[in-house]
């Protein structure tokens, strides 16, 4: 019976969780990280068996209150909302572990409410990708959205005013996606995804249903942050506190992608945005621009966390590369880069997350090799996601680049392969640079910590900081190893005629 | 042609993983230094064997296959023992040994810093070499190109200092670049080809593909398999890698890295575009140019070198593209004498760089200006300097000439006398650079070395069996390991049936 319920559990885990917290934090305040583990572990596991369940048996539907659609709101546990389901709760799961620390530190009086906030963000995530209804991934877009705001407000003095930018901008994005759905629903009646996908082919010649096309990929976009509408992203990730920024820059991005690959794959069809309309080569181009963009900037940035947050620009391009190619490798390469850099970007926050706890900051311009000695793991953990995100084989950012080449080979699109060929290259450059400075620079250069340099003892963080970092480092090095495994499954996640 | 007959064997796969085992061990037993030499020179045997035991096989026309796991759909992480798989790692593992023994009393005598990673990346290193000659297909060659670029990256910066630094980024930046366009290239010819197994002669028989199409894919794998081969104009790296340690050097950059990328090249040429498509597409006078070019600008530049190991390294350049030079020949012979110039220059570099390590440990001496006299200091170093360079020369007894011969040999099969004449050339620039170190070092007199003698054993004992393997290979070729009728073998494997 449980398979049946799953794609309405999920979200319910969260949404109860949620309640609970404030209601218990009263009573205790320590409560209410246990709780939030709980429920996290509660529904990834869920996620677990709900995938190999759905790979197996095929989709699960869901009629919420037994309303059958058009009526009734529908939720759909298909194989790319469970795998998407499934790489969600299980990141978060490892970043609110690595997260304890610094939450206790950063936000002390205030955790409560943050771990309920946290639970709102992951119902909005989980609601996002299980919905089959556009009005209703609306409704979830505005709660991770709102949750959102508030988890990265209590960050640093500027993060308030980085949230606020990210609050209009958001619901601009929002507000282009009702309308875009508004328009939708005038021309078909039904907001439900499945049928409208079905009444989509007999009027789309209608104009209307191409200005709601465009309305709500650039909505997306803004959910997605794809170049140039990234605007909200550097300073709310800089500023949020690590926690926030952990947890929103590996799967944030993410979930608007994948509302975007829901909408275009599986609503509008392959066909229709990428042949008929150059809506798929716009996508594209635009992805193609943030990834040298994003890359660019972060060779400039001089702090860890804002170098971060521009590479992070630069990888959600080239899962709308992906998008944008619409054929099957260009697919692939975008799911299969929706796993691997929630990996890679969780793994890269936790390591400055790490370096905060230890020494305030994460300056690049103060990196030198004493980092090496005393962080030795952390600093182990960084190399080996830095290789991945140049792409070197047999790490798992290899495998994304590699669909993504074939794909752009098979479109014969030379210019987007040429771009993600140069990104590689830069993405060498901001990485080497830090790699060099740790594992060479030595720390002469401030005279009092030069004599005691021999003195240097180890100080890696704690276990609950450093042990969620070297597992999703070393996730890097499997997930590379068993890529086909996963792509295997990728190819039943394709919508029907790929 | 004759079909290839395989077996299954998990040899190769061992072969290649006994120096990663060892990585563990040696930094475990780092503050044991004596404990953590064990630990490379036991694999560095093990490996020697495992390699060895798969000769008799590869000799009768069997390659031992072994799959590890599929790495994208398709495409496997494939082992594949070949002949020229087998001739390469025999190379490369057996040099191994020598350079470990060097390697202990060059750090120890130099008193080099971080000596556990040096020992330590050296075996990811060996491992990465072994794993590309045993690679079946493009992409795992690739797989393991990309660590061997990352292994030695450690190795380039040893020293720490600025200029190791430079030379770091720009070792980076080349092997990257390199690196990028072999997967544009993989990407092309999956797309082409449908797989990308190494197969003798190529994998394009079957499928038709333009003039146009065919040359950009080989610009692209040249650029991608000439880096590391030092193809003109994507050299210069090369002479800015030698502000690592002189071992480094020898082995890396005169035998492993480079000749990877060599081996790329016969892997391209031979067994991906097969020398029928090389010929009608007019791909091998691309080659041909490249390769003449590098060889004659490698040699002038070398004679203005007044750093030894500099020096060295543009005759490596120089040399490296004979190779280039001979497959790109397409003719039996060319392609025979190219593929054992892979062996012969292999000794005759190392013996030379051993050469210049000795010298910089003992006198610390890096210039060829400062260089007089020391033949008398250092008389078994420098009459090893003296074989290794008329090796390269081409003077005959030592194995050098034998290559030289069928190069020479295979451009006039090709009637191609441009070739030969940029042999003939290339031989006495050699002379040219190399005999005015030997003048210097025994027939003038020097200052200030008094109280100077050899380097310690552990570094001259390998310089005087390499040395004198250089000599004994250029005697009797097929002494060891028939590494000449191997690269025969090869040869015909690829060329066969293929008529101009």
């Amino acid at each position: 019976m449980i398979e049946r319920n799953l794609p309405a559990i999920i979200p319910l885990i969260f949404l109860a969780s949620a309640l609970l917290i404030p209601i218990l934090g009263l009573w205790k305040k320590r409560i209410s990280f246990p709780l939030a583990i709980f429920a996290t572990l509660f529904s990834a596991s869920l996620s677990v068996y709900g995938f190999i369940y759905v790979i197996i048996n095929g989709t699960v539907r869901y009629n919420f209150g037994g309303w059958i659609p058009p009526i009734g709101i529908e939720y759909v546990y298909d194989p790319l909302s469970s795998f998407v389901v499934l790489v969600i709760n299980f990141v978060t799961l490892v970043v609110l572990t690595h997260s304890y620390i610094p939450v206790t530190i950063d936000l002390e009086v205030k955790q409560t409410a943050y771990y309920s906030v946290v639970m709102l963000l992951l119902l909005g995530f989980n609601g996002m990708i299980i919905t089959g209804d556009l009005f209703n991934l609306y409704v979830f877009i505005e709660i991770s959205s709102l949750a959102g705001y508030a988890l990265i407000a209590v960050g640093e003095k500027k993060a308030p005013f980085a949230a606020f930018r990210y609050l209009i901008i958001g619901t601009i994005g929002a507000s282009f996606y009702l309308l875009g759905i508004g328009y939708l629903y005038f021309m078909s009646g039904t907001l439900n995804m499945s049928e409208l996908a079905a009444i989509l082919p007999m009027i789309k010649e209608s104009p209307t249903i191409l200005v709601a096309l465009i309305l709500i990929v650039v909505a997306l976009g803004v959910k997605m942050a794809i170049f140039p509408m990234h605007g909200w992203l550097p300073d709310s990730y800089t500023y949020a506190p690590t926690s926030t920024s952990s947890l929103i820059a590996p799967i944030g991005t993410k979930v608007g992608a994948y509302a975007m690959m829901r909408l275009l794959f599986f609503v509008f069809g392959a066909e229709y945005f990428s042949k008929e309309l150059p809506v798929g080569d716009l996508i594209a181009i635009f992805a193609c621009g943030g990834i040298i963009f994003g890359s660019v900037m972060a060779i400039a940035q001089k702090e860890l966390k804002r170098m971060l947050a521009y590479s992070s620009i630069a990888q959600i391009g080239y899962i709308g590369l992906g998008i944008g190619l619409a054929n099957p490798f260009g697919f692939i390469g975008a799911v299969l880069h929706l796993l691997n850099h929630s990996f890679m970007k969780a793994t890269l926050f936790f390591i400055a997350g790490n370096l905060r706890n230890k020494t305030g900051n994460s300056d690049i311009t103060l990196f030198d090799d004493s980092y090496r000695k005393k962080y030795p793991w952390t600093m182990a953990s960084f190399t080996i996601a830095a290789l991945s995100m140049i792409g070197l084989p047999p790490l798992a950012g290899f495998f994304s680049k590699w669909y993504l080449v074939l794909g752009t080979i098979e479109n014969s699109k030379w210019l987007y392969l040429a771009v993600i060929l140069i990104s590689s290259l830069l993405n060498a450059i901001y990485f080497f640079r830090i790699i060099e400075k740790v594992y060479m620079k030595s720390p002469t250069q401030s005279k009092d910590s030069g004599t005691n340099n021999f003195e240097i003892k180890r100080d890696e963080v704690s276990a609950s900081m450093l042990i969620p970092t070297m597992i999703l480092a070393a996730g890097l090095i499997v997930i590379g190893l068993l890529n086909v495994v996963i792509v295997n499954q990728i190819y039943k996640m394709m919508p029907v005629g790929m | 042609m004759e079909i290839l007959q395989t077996y299954n064997s998990i040899i190769p796969f061992y072969a290649i993983i006994v120096s990663i085992i060892a990585v563990p061990l040696i930094i475990i037993s780092g503050k044991f230094p004596n404990l953590r030499e064990f630990w490379t020179i036991f694999a560095a045997l093990v490996k020697f064997g495992l390699v060895l035991s798969l000769l008799p096989g590869s000799i009768e026309g069997k390659a031992a296959i072994y799959s590890l796991l599929e790495i994208a759909p398709g495409i496997e992480l494939a082992l594949k023992a070949d002949q020229f798989g087998v001739f390469f790692a025999l190379i490369a593992s057996g040099l191994w040994i020598f350079t470990t023994f060097y390697s202990i009393g060059y750090v120890r005598g130099n008193d080099e810093r971080k000596q556990t990673r040096y020992f330590a990346s050296f075996a990811v290193c060996l491992s990465a070499t072994i794993g590309i000659a045993f690679s079946a297909n493009l992409l795992t060659f690739i797989v393991f190109y990309e660590i061997l670029t990352i292994a030695t990256y450690p190795l380039v910066i040893h020293k720490e200092n600025k200029e190791a630094i430079s030379a770091g980024r720009k070792y980076l930046l080349y092997t990257l670049s390199a690196g990028v366009i072999l997967i544009a290239a993989a990407g092309l010819t999956y797309t082409y080809a449908g797989t990308l197994n190494f197969n003798p002669g190529g994998i394009f028989k079957s499928i038709k593909l333009s003039q146009g199409s065919a040359t950009v894919l080989f610009l692209l794998f040249l650029a991608g398999v000439g880096v590391k081969a030092g193809i003109m104009p994507l050299h210069s790296w090369l002479p800015a890698a030698m502000a690592a340690p002189t071992p480094v050097s020898a082995l890396l950059h005169a035998v492993a890295v480079v000749k990877s990328g060599v081996f790329g090249v016969v892997r391209v040429v031979g067994f991906i575009f097969g020398p029928e498509m090389m010929y009608n597409y007019g791909l091998n006078n691309i080659l041909l140019a490249f390769a003449g070019v590098t060889i004659i600008a490698a040699s002038l530049l070398a004679l203005k070198q007044d750093n030894l190991k500099r020096r060295l390294a543009y005759s490596t350049v120089g040399h490296l593209s004979y190779i280039v030079l001979g497959v790109a020949l397409l003719s039996p012979s060319g392609f025979s004498g190219g593929i054992f110039h892979i062996a012969t220059h292999a000794t005759m570099k190392i013996t030379l760089f051993f050469c210049a390590g000795a010298i910089y440990v003992n006198l610390h001496k890096e210039n060829i200006s400062e260089l007089n006299g020391i033949g008398k200091v250092m008389p078994w170093t420098m009459a090893a300097f003296t074989i290794g360079s008329m090796g390269l020369a081409g003077i005959p007894p030592i194995n050098g000439f034998i290559s030289k011969w069928f190069l020479g040999a295979g451009a006039l099969q090709a009637d191609m006398s441009t070739a030969l004449i940029i042999l003939v050339l290339s031989g006495l620039l050699n002379a040219g650079y190399f005999f005015p170190i030997i003048h210097r070092a025994f027939f003038r007199e020097g200052k200030n070395l008094e109280g100077y003698g050899e380097a310690s054993p552990l570094m001259v004992v390998p310089i005087v069996i390499m040395a004198f393997l250089s000599l004994l290979f250029g005697l009797f070729p097929d002494l060891f390991f028939n590494f000449f009728s191997t690269a025969v073998n090869v040869s015909s494997s690829v060329m066969g049936g293929f008529l101009r």
